[in-house]
Order: structure tokens, then C-alpha cells, then sequence
């Protein structure tokens, strides 16, 4: 069982309101796997929240049972306060959950407008409205200050992989999504490219924008994350505001489920559930 | 039957939040806003957009125009070698010639743009020819159009069940359609034999005749041609003029007006050619053949669903990335079943052309190489066969290629041999220009 940070006193961030997304005893099992045992997350809406593990801890099969990919064996997802079931990502797309993969599902062949519409074109007469795609594209790139793509009409598969992840955001911020996803957005990027996605999941928060970020990479992590959500080994391990983390804690988190010296961690030690491993 | 789309009801994404919700993260954290350049693609600008159609085609971007450039060395080399070659009689001979297979080649487009593949295509073409000949001639006596519409709709059955197998049981289109090619000549072979005389069915229509045949008057083809062109002219430009208004670039209007002088010019030229008399000693003949107004109807229908519909817009992204299409909502099913019907109807279209310009159908049309050509017109023109890429106006340029090949090496004596190796080289250097070009892009 995991102990929410929300279940001891409540903190500055909390109390900004209802999250926005929130599962309750969540447990998904393959067969005789148990990939995700009653987990309770919290994401609140307009921050950013960096959910970190090691490799099997049930990331992955978090954000599949959010997006609609598979379904919970128990537990029940609340969003915006009501319990809803998420059957398939259409279904995630209708309330507002936008998943960026890390495969990033776009068409090498078509252009930055054709992939942001695909399947949602606008038709004039029936017909494909293309000024109208491009002018909502050319701004939503705009509103998010991606800069560096030159024309909206090349094929994404002559873009950078920043900039791919950009065209990727960007789609599902012009869904009007409520909570985008992101799957490792930077895993396979460069420094620069790297800084231009994380400028951008900054400028998403900023736009009041709820943010679900995957990443193996502390650094990054630190640097855009608002909340930190540690699982090990498919149970909850740790979820809180990120200043009640350090990295030295956030590491033990994830390799171990628990932090040996709570006391070293500002006072705050209390939010982090230090039973997670263990029933 | 347009189920494939999503309902027209989506809810449009509207316009993103205003930008007064910039700049301020709930942390107090200061967002860097930047201004937003943005670069020119093909710009306003006449230099401008020279140097950015530059960056395309070496970008491997090129479109149409060094295929077409291959067209006009190989007209020319062919006009040296026989004075005869562009006389209007041979020059009609060779538009006649050239519309099944540029016909087949359409056909053809629609599933390589979906990275499949339909070998069966010139025995469904057969097949189209047979139906439409029988159905045309006593005992049934159909009008010609009757016969020509079930005909069309039988092919089409015939590339939905391809489309059925490849969608429904996860068949490689290759083996599917390979199955069919066989099945279909033995098909043909049994019509043939079953309804015919000494291995042939003679059209006896004279309207089935004159699909490949007749000729527009000298007027009617002037007329249509000045519409075309017009029509041409007015479309690119108006659609300019909305993309100005928008607030979106568009090509330099000098740059649009010479593409429309150049189509108008091709068009003049096209049919004055066609209104020299060509008849013989005993009869004029004059006008544009119907298969040029025929073939130009069908580019321009098929180009539009691809280009301006949501379907054609679904099939490129199937052919892209058919994982990204489905996570997007798009249906993979219905729109490949449509693209095989799409291909099964316009190979019969291309049979009932083959078959009226013969004036028969016989048992041994080589179904095995038009199905061939039928591939090599699409890929000269630069289809890819990997899917995602490829347009109409490639079948027209590549079945025009290959076309001025057969015609021209005919009138030059040389025999099928020489034909077949030189269409092999063809292909080959297409081939090879595209993937040249290709590594370019990857390496820019």
C-alpha cells in the first residue's frame, strides 16, 4: 500500500484545489504479473508532474490505463472529481487526455499541418479546409513559441527530433487537451534539443496546461517538474511536491522504495511514503 | 458508404488560448517567450521562392519535372532517329496507345500510396474488357454505357475481395493479388472460350469503338481544351488569392501565371497537333481522341479525392505510418477496402479502353506485362513503392514515358527485345534517380 503525500498534513501546492486526474487503487495485472499494485496518483491541473521509476516499475502501465490502452484490473479513475472509465484513447481524447508517445505516432510523409489534424481535418464543404488547418497550426506553434521549424508545409520527416516532439505537443494542445502525457520526451535528443522540450513542457504548465512527464533523467525532472511521483515495482513509492525531493532521495526512491534519512530532507519527510516496497 | 470518416460533428480545435495566459508558470517560474519568425517556404517572393524550389528539388522534393525532362529527351532522340515520330498521325497513335497505361497506372497508385501492391490489375483489366464486350452483344445487347458501368463495378467487386483478404485476414497484398492474377487469367481464358470465336470477342459496338477511336471535332477540341485550361487557371490562382487572404504565403503570382501559360501552351500545341488531318488517301480525320479528354477527366477526379478529401488524406497516412494514422481515429479498414475497389474499377476502365482501341478482346492479352508497366508507369513518375508517396499526374507521365518507348521504338523497326531492355533502363534510372535524391534529403 502507498501513503500519499496528500494523506499527511497538506501542503502549499494542494491546496490549490481538486486534481485534475486522480486514480484510486489502480492495479493492473498481466496473467500472474502484477504490474501495478493499487496505486494512487494524483495529477493536480496546471502542473506539471514527473513520474520516475526504474525499468519494470509500471510506468508504462500507468500511462497505457490512463490513455485508454488497457484497462485497470481494480481501482477507479477520477477526473475532475467524477469516477470515469477510460475504454479507449478516443475515449481519453473526448475528456481531454492527450498521450505523446515515445514513438511519437506521427507520418514521416505528411507536413507539420497534415499530422497535427490527422484525424481531426477540418472540412469546408466537405472538402479538406487547408487555409484554415494551416492558419490554426502556424498560431498554435506560435502561442507554444516553437521557432525553429521553418514551414509548416515540410514533412516531419525532414524535422529534428525536438522539433518532432514540438509538432507531437502541439497537436494535442490544439485538442484543447487538459492533461498531456509525455512518454520520455527527451531520451533520444541532444542538449540543445533537449532544452528546447523542456522549455516547452515549461511553456505548457505555463498555459495552465496539466503535464504527466515520464523521464529517466533526474536533471530534467528537477529542472520542469512542479510534482514528483516515484513507483517501484508497480506499487506507489513516493508522490509529492518536488521540493520535498533532493536527488540523493529521489534516486533511493526509485531504487530502492524507500529513503533511508528522511530527516535530512528539510522537514518535509513526512510527505514521503517510506512503506512502499513493503505491505 | 462513407463511413470511414469520423462524424462530421468533431468538435473543431478551436483557437488556442489567448496569449495572455503567456508567461507566467504557476511557480512564478519566468517562461522565455520568443518571437516567432516565420521563415518563407515557397515564399511571395519570385527569388525567394526560386531559391527555396531549388532547396526541394535538391532535397529530393522535385516533383514531376525531371521525369518530364526524360519525356521530352526521349521524344526528341526518338524525332532525330524517325522524322515520322511526331507527324499527328503517329502523335495521336501514341496518345491512344498510352491511355491504358496510364489508366493502369492510376489504378496502381491508389494502393502504392497504402505501401500495398495489386499484380492482378492487367487481368482485371481483361476481365473489365471481356464483361463489357459480352454484355455489349447479342444475346444480352446492353447499351455500351450499361455494359461499360456493370463492367467497372465487377472489377471493382473483384478488388474488394483482394481488399477483404489483405484487411480482414492480414494477407500481404503481394500474395493476394499474385493468386489473383493467375485466377483472373484463368477467368478470362474461360469467358473467352465460353463466349467467343477462335479465342477472340469481337466488339461490334461502334460506340465501344469509338471510346479509343473517335475524336473530338476540330471545335469541340479547341473548346475543351480553352475550358481546361481555364478552369485550370482560375482554380491555382483563386486558391492563391484565399491562402493571401488568410494571411498565408502562396506562390508569386508570376510564378502561377507561368504555370498557367505552360499548361495553356501544352494544351494549344496538343491539339493543334490533333487538328492536322491525319486521315488517309480516303477520308480526313481531325480532333483530339477521346481517351485525352477521358484520361484528363480521371486525373482530375482522382487527383481532387486524393488531394482535397479526407479519404486521400487517409491514405497517405496509412501508407506513412499506419500506427499513426489509427491512434489518430483513422479507420485502416475502410480506407484500404476503398482503394482496392478504387483500383478494381479503374482497371476495368483501362480494359474497356485496351480492348476498344484492338476492337477485340482476345485470350491472350499479356495481362502479366501490362500489370507490369502498369507499376513501372507509377514508379517512373515517382511513386514510391513504400507507401505514403505518390500522385495521379505520376501514372500520366510514367504511362507517357513508357508509351513513347513502345511507339517509338516500333516506328524505329527495333523489335519487343530491344523495347523491353530499354523500358528496363528506364525504370532503373528512375528508380535511381528517386533514391538518389532521396539520400539526399536524409542527409541534408
Amino acid at each position: 500500500m502507498s501513503i500519499t503525500a496528500e494523506s499527511g498534513a497538506p501542503t502549499r501546492t494542494e491546496d490549490a484545489g481538486q486534481s485534475l486526474l486522480s486514480l484510486q487503487g489502480i492495479s493492473k495485472n498481466f496473467g500472474a504479473v502484477q504490474a501495478l499494485d493499487h496505486v494512487d496518483l494524483d495529477i493536480p491541473a496546471g502542473q506539471i508532474t514527473a513520474l520516475v521509476g526504474d525499468n519494470g516499475a509500471g510506468k508504462s502501465t500507468l500511462i497505457k490505463t490512463i490513455s485508454g490502452i488497457w484497462q485497470p484490473t481494480a481501482g477507479s479513475i477520477l477526473w475532475k472529481g467524477s469516477p470515469v472509465t477510460v475504454r479507449t484513447p478516443r475515449d481519453a481524447d473526448l475528456l481531454g487526455i492527450a498521450t505523446v508517445y515515445q514513438d511519437l505516432a506521427l507520418c514521416d510523409n505528411l507536413d507539420i499541418v497534415q499530422n497535427m489534424f490527422l484525424g481531426h481535418e477540418k472540412l469546408k464543404a466537405r472538402l479538406l479546409d487547408e487555409t484554415s488547418m494551416e492558419k490554426i497550426a502556424k498560431q498554435t506553434l506560435a502561442d507554444l513559441s516553437v521557432t525553429t521549424v521553418a514551414s509548416v508545409r515540410q514533412p516531419v520527416g525532414s524535422l529534428s527530433g525536438g522539433q518532432r516532439q514540438s509538432v507531437a505537443v502541439a497537436r494535442a494542445v490544439m485538442r484543447e487537451a487538459q492533461l498531456v502525457i509525455m512518454d520520455e520526451p527527451t531520451a533520444a535528443l541532444g542538449v540543445s534539443q533537449t532544452a528546447q522540450v523542456i522549455e516547452l513542457i515549461q511553456r505548457l504548465g505555463s498555459r495552465g496546461i496539466a503535464v504527466l512527464v515520464i523521464s529517466h533523467n533526474l536533471t530534467d525532472v528537477f529542472q520542469v517538474a512542479d510534482r514528483l511521483s516515484v513507483l517501484y515495482l508497480g506499487n506507489l513509492a513516493s508522490q509529492g511536491p518536488i521540493a520535498n525531493y533532493d536527488t540523493q532521495s529521489a534516486v533511493e526512491l526509485i531504487t530502492t522504495g524507500t529513503v533511508s534519512h528522511p530527516e535530512q530532507h528539510g522537514g518535509n519527510a513526512n510527505n514521503h511514503d517510506t512503506g512502499g516496497a513493503e505491505p | 458508404m462513407t463511413t470511414q470518416t469520423p462524424p462530421a460533428s468533431e468538435p473543431a480545435p478551436a483557437a488556442p488560448a489567448s496569449p495572455a495566459a503567456k508567461g507566467k508558470g504557476p511557480g512564478g517560474r519566468d517562461i522565455p517567450t520568443t518571437v516567432v519568425v516565420a521563415a518563407p517556404d515557397l515564399s511571395d517572393n519570385f527569388t525567394e521562392y526560386l531559391r527555396a524550389w531549388g532547396k526541394r528539388i535538391r532535397n529530393g522534393e522535385s516533383g514531376v519535372l525531371p521525369v518530364l525532362g526524360g519525356l521530352v529527351i526521349l521524344v526528341v532522340i526518338f524525332q532525330i532517329q524517325s522524322s515520322a515520330f511526331l507527324s499527328a498521325r503517329n502523335f495521336a497513335n501514341l496518345l491512344v496507345q498510352g491511355a491504358p497505361y496510364v489508366l493502369l497506372g492510376m489504378a496502381e497508385v491508389w494502393v502504392l500510396i497504402l505501401g500495398e501492391i495489386d499484380l492482378s490489375v492487367g487481368y482485371v483489366a481483361g476481365i473489365g474488357a471481356v464483361i463489357t464486350a459480352i454484355l455489349a452483344a447479342p444475346p444480352y445487347g446492353y447499351p455500351w454505357w450499361a455494359s461499360c458501368i456493370i463492367a467497372m463495378l465487377a472489377t471493382g467487386a473483384i478488388g474488394a475481395v483482394w481488399g477483404i483478404l489483405v484487411i480482414r485476414l492480414h494477407l500481404p497484398s503481394f500474395v493476394v493479388t499474385l493468386a489473383g492474377l493467375l485466377g483472373m487469367e484463368g477467368l478470362l481464358l474461360y469467358l473467352v472460350n465460353a463466349h467467343g470465336t477462335g479465342g477472340t470477342i469481337r466488339i461490334s459496338s461502334s460506340a465501344l469503338l469509338d471510346l479509343s477511336n473517335g475524336n473530338l471535332s476540330e471545335v469541340a477540341s479547341w473548346v475543351v481544351m480553352a475550358v481546361a485550361v481555364g478552369l485550370f487557371g482560375a482554380m491555382t490562382i483563386l486558391r492563391d488569392q484565399r491562402r493571401r487572404h488568410g494571411g498565408l504565403v502562396a506562390p508569386p503570382l508570376a510564378v502561377t501565371l507561368m504555370k498557367v501559360v505552360a499548361v495553356a501552351a501544352a494544351g494549344v500545341a496538343l491539339v493543334y497537333v490533333c487538328n492536322i488531318n491525319r486521315g488517309s488517301l480516303f477520308g480526313v480525320l481531325r480532333g483530339v481522341p477521346y481517351p485525352v479528354p477521358i484520361i484528363l477527366g480521371v486525373l482530375v477526379l482522382y487527383t481532387f479525392a486524393l488531394g482535397r478529401t479526407r479519404f486521400g488524406r487517409y491514405l497517405y497516412a496509412i501508407g506513412g505510418n499506419a500506427e499513426a494514422a489509427r491512434r489518430g481515429g483513422v479507420s485502416l479498414g475502410w480506407n484500404k477496402f476503398w482503394a482496392f475497389v478504387l483500383t478494381g474499377v479503374t482497371s476495368g476502365a483501362a480494359g474497356i479502353l485496351y480492348a476498344s482501341r484492338l476492337g477485340s478482346v482476345s485470350n491472350n492479352i499479356d495481362g502479366g506485362t501490362l500489370v507490369l508497366y502498369a507499376v513501372a508507369a507509377a514508379v517512373i513518375g515517382g511513386t514510391s513503392l513504400f507507401g505514403g508517396r505518390g500522385k495521379m499526374v505520376h501514372a500520366l507521365v510514367g504511362g507517357l514515358v513508357i508509351a513513347t518507348i513502345y511507339n517509338g521504338m516500333g516506328l524505329i523497326g527495333l523489335a519487343a527485345s530491344y523495347q523491353f531492355m530499354v523500358t528496363a533502363l528506364v525504370l532503373l534510372a528512375a528508380v535511381t534517380v528517386d533514391a538518389l535524391a532521396r539520400r539526399g534529403r536524409d542527409n541534408a
